[in-house]
């Protein structure tokens, strides 16, 4: 297990609870594996688990980094809306392809922008700070679809939705781009150390004279973008914008992905591949109970019932347990334990901070 | 005998904390634990306490043995611990802080008017007449002090434990602890006592014990032993040299590297004039409150000034932001770690590297392997303690987290060092390597600025000695003029001759 790197080692966990979940729906569909081509495409149940997954998929790639500064971004569901309506309005108004999608992300970046002025320059508590824009954005949504759904047949923005290029579903093809590209933007350049510095101590990290609020803005942003981008795939799929359904409630599961992930909501160390396969394997969780035929009214529960298990076996006390189990007390012990034990130390320092706020 | 500890042992993946080490509590004596940083005494206190699950080795609370597994538990059955930074909640009163978790109730409800009457009849037993409905963080630190330990020993009763509880108090208030700590003593608690400042152990102890290297040095009595024989079983090697230094430091006759012109802030610290050479160390003098600080933070950056200039070499400096002034190579070290210097989950490579990255922007990366570099540059030219550089820096002892923040900016090149209380809460033996490299720096070429409530330490190697009272620079001392003494006048001059200095 040493001889793993250590991004891999990280995101172990994760891996092995994505694979007993698929193995789980092995059990209840015999046929999930089964892949096949028609009409130039893949079909099968892997395949729409990594298309069905966009948008979580993308969702959690910019909460993850909102999460690493010690934020968090409810509004992207709604953002999603806005930037569905938009890309929609565009269309029907005559605009081409391209022009309509610019528009759309122009708009996510810009709430995320709204969103990272509340936090960073106006100092209001994240949680509340993007409550607004989860409020706001649905209305905001419906004046520009003006209350109905906004219908489109422009094949190029449908294509971004159910079209294939290699075989593969563009909306896999869009948020493993999108992931790949963010992961060489932070970890290629000094980004991601700055912000996980930020999420651990924004004070020490500004008096290093980093550019801390700066950075906050630029993740909300990343966020809205990643919104956008999830609300035109989403609109594409359905061929049409509908502001009250487009993402709703998808802002949790992106959270969730993102703490199934191996992502602390403590803010600090971060990992992207974490988050993709937690997105994946909350997708895998969905087209599992799907498939197995379940009655339809069971489906939460049952799917609350898989993600508490999953928390609780990543809890810090269940993976001490494992820890003691699984390692003699030597050398190969690195820096798993004592992390541990810092995050309980930074849990009840924050909870002082808080109360010494000003 | 009231606790002992019977060859405790303790190891971290990498490291032996604690050797089968010895420890035993007499009811009614203040034990002094002592030792540099990384010697132990947390370990110990943390094994004795609960925080951490020893791997061997036998705990006696009145001869039966005990295994607490966690604070709480150790706290039932009558061991208390007051640590450095104030554990208790600031935003709660007085009386809700002392009945946390225990609040008298009535049909239920918690019945405040009983929790206040109890909570001052409690602190009366340590001579304390305040308003004990009114915020915990209204009061000083002392007070807060005093207030975590009436809780401690109010909830356990045999055994308190003091993680170094003089380190933020002033003289005064170190005196009104020492008194309480004697009142306890003579009811019988056996008290533990942590500290690095010898005189104080000296002072208020009956026994002590020093650790080394996670290894039981030795246990004695303080009359049988002198500061020296301590030092050097501290430190295993003798101090003397260090002691007995002799001071040749004379006016820095280098060009002037930096003006401050009518620097100030309204409300903040009243505008000043300040000159700094090139090659010169200017000491900052001032009881707690004097806004030391806030003149380190002003020049820095990191409160905006509102009235004057800076200039180098001539030309006006603008020094709008900590960013601002990293720009113009200044670079700063502030007093409160924890909060504002260490990024504890990082690694010490990180941590050594945050301000170069931050300077260089995000997009010139420096590769892993130019971080390794510098990181362990620093680590061997600091002698940071630590197994390697990809250790979290938030469980370095806090002289290597010190000897950290000092190579974040080191790895800068900065022309002007600020550092706020560069030794507090520091052992000997990283106090003196800390003073070396200060000097050094200086040999170097740079300036800097060193803010220390220990006084000799300032007439040690400054060159120039600023006083600060009230939030204004009320005297310069140079040369010849710099003494302890002369410092001490020039603070307490104009009526304030009760304040004596901070420690």
């Amino acid at each position: 297990m040493n001889r793993l790197h250590p991004a891999l080692r990280r995101i172990l966990p994760q891996l092995i609870t994505l694979v007993v979940v698929l193995g789980c729906n092995v059990l209840v569909f015999p046929d999930f594996f089964k892949i096949e081509m028609a009409n130039g495409r893949l079909y099968g149940s892997i395949i729409d688990i990594l298309n069905r997954g966009a948008p979580v998929a993308l969702l959690a790639i910019g909460m993850t980094l909102v999460i690493a500064t010690k934020g968090i971004d409810l509004s992207v569901g709604a953002v999603m809306a806005i930037c569905g309506a938009v890309a929609a309005a565009a269309v029907a108004g005559g605009s081409d392809v391209a022009t309509a999608v610019v528009l759309a992300l122009c708009a996510g970046i810009v709430c995320g922008l709204w969103n990272g002025f509340l936090v960073a320059v106006l100092n209001i508590q994240p949680i509340v700070a993007t409550l607004i824009l989860m409020v706001a954005g649905r209305g905001v949504a419906q004046l520009i679809t003006e209350g109905v759904i906004l219908t489109f047949t422009n094949e190029g923005l449908i294509f971004l939705g159910s079209g294939s290029l290699m075989a593969l579903p563009m909306p896999f093809l869009i948020w493993l781009g999108f992931g790949v590209l963010t992961a060489i933007l932070v970890r290629k350049t000094a980004l991601g150390l700055l912000i996980e510095a930020v999420g651990i101590n924004l004070r020490a990290s500004t008096l290093s004279g980093v550019r801390g609020n700066v950075l906050i803005v630029a993740v909300y942003a990343i966020s809205g973008l990643c919104a956008a981008t999830a609300g035109i795939i989403v609109a594409a799929d359905i061929k049409g914008a509908d502001a009250n359904n487009a993402g709703l409630w998808l802002e949790l599961d992106a959270i969730l992905a993102v703490v199934i992930g191996g992502t602390s909501l403590l803010g600090g160390r971060f990992t992207l591949a974490g988050s993709l396969i937690g997105a994946m394997i909350i997708q895998s969780i969905n087209t599992g109970i799907l498939l197995s035929g379940f009655p339809p009214e069971f489906n939460l529960i049952i799917k609350a019932f898989i993600i508490l298990v999953i928390l609780i076996i990543q809890s810090p006390i269940v993976q001490s347990v494992l820890f003691a189990l699984r390692m003699p007390p030597d050398r190969s012990g690195d820096d798993a334990e004592p992390n541990r034990d810092d995050r309980a130390d930074e849990r009840d320092h924050s909870m002082q901070k808080e109360g010494m706020a000003p | 005998m009231l606790l002992q500890g019977k060859s405790i042992t303790k190891s971290f993946p990498g490291a032996l904390a604690l050797d089968a080490v010895d420890f035993n509590l007499l009811p009614g004596e203040v034990h002094a634990l002592l030792g540099e940083n990384g010697a132990g005494k947390s370990t110990l206190v943390k094994c004795l306490t609960g925080a951490y699950r020893r791997d061997a080795g036998a705990i006696l609370l009145d001869n039966q043995p005990i295994n607490p597994r966690s604070t709480l538990e150790a706290q039932d059955l009558g061991i208390g611990t007051v640590y450095q930074e104030v554990n208790l909640l600031p935003n709660l009163t007085v009386a809700e802080n002392l009945y946390l978790g225990r609040q008298p109730r009535r049909l239920g409800l918690v019945s405040t008017r009983r929790m206040n009457a109890g909570a001052r009849e409690i602190l009366s037993g340590y001579g304390l007449q305040i308003d004990v409905s009114r915020e915990l963080s209204s009061y000083s630190i002392a007070i807060q002090q005093i207030i975590a330990i009436a809780r401690a020993v109010d909830l356990s009763g045999k055994v308190l434990i003091l993680d170094e509880p003089t380190a933020s108090l002033d003289a005064t208030e170190v005196q009104m602890l020492f008194s309480i700590i004697r009142h306890l003593r003579d009811d019988g608690l056996g008290i533990i006592f942590i500290s690095h400042f010898l005189d104080q152990v000296f002072e208020i102890c009956d026994a002590l014990t020093v650790l080394r290297n996670g290894r039981l040095v030795g246990t004695a009595k303080p009359a049988d032993t002198s500061r020296l024989k301590l030092v050097n079983m501290m430190l295993g090697r003798s101090l003397e040299e260090e002691i007995h230094k002799e001071k040749d430091r004379t006016a820095s006759v280098d060009p002037v590297q930096l003006q401050f012109k009518n620097f100030g802030r309204s409300g903040h610290i009243k505008a000043f004039d300040l000159d700094i050479r090139k090659r010169e160390i200017v000491g900052v003098a001032g009881l707690l409150g004097s806004g030391r600080t806030e003149m380190a933070e002003l020049l820095f950056g990191a409160v905006g000034h509102d009235s004057g200039e800076a200039l180098a070499e001539g030309k006006p400096l603008r020094l709008t932001s900590p960013r601002a002034a990293v720009a113009q190579g200044f670079a700063f070290c502030p007093e409160d770690r924890k909060r504002d210097g260490i990024v504890a989950d990082l690694s010490v490579r990180e941590n050594i590297i945050l301000a170069l990255q931050g300077q260089r922007g995000w997009l010139r990366a420096l590769s892993k392997s130019e971080q390794t570099a510098i990181a362990d540059g620093y680590i061997a030219r600091l002698d940071i303690r630590t197994p390697d550089c990809e250790k979290p820096v938030g469980q370095l002892s806090g002289g290597n987290q010190q000897k950290v923040i000092l190579a974040r900016w080191l790895a800068t090149n900065p022309r002007f060092l600020i550092l706020d209380e560069p030794t507090r809460g520091i052992d000997v033996g990283a106090h003196a390597e800390i003073i070396r490299f200060i000097e050094a720096l200086c040999d170097e070429g740079m300036s800097l600025l060193v803010i220390s409530s220990e006084l000799e330490e300032l007439v040690d190697y400054s060159q120039r000695v600023i006083v600060l009272r009230d939030r204004a620079h009320v005297a310069e001392l140079t040369g010849d003029a710099i003494t302890t003494s002369n410092i001490i006048r020039a603070i307490a001059s104009d009526g304030h001759e009760d304040k004596v200095l901070a420690s």
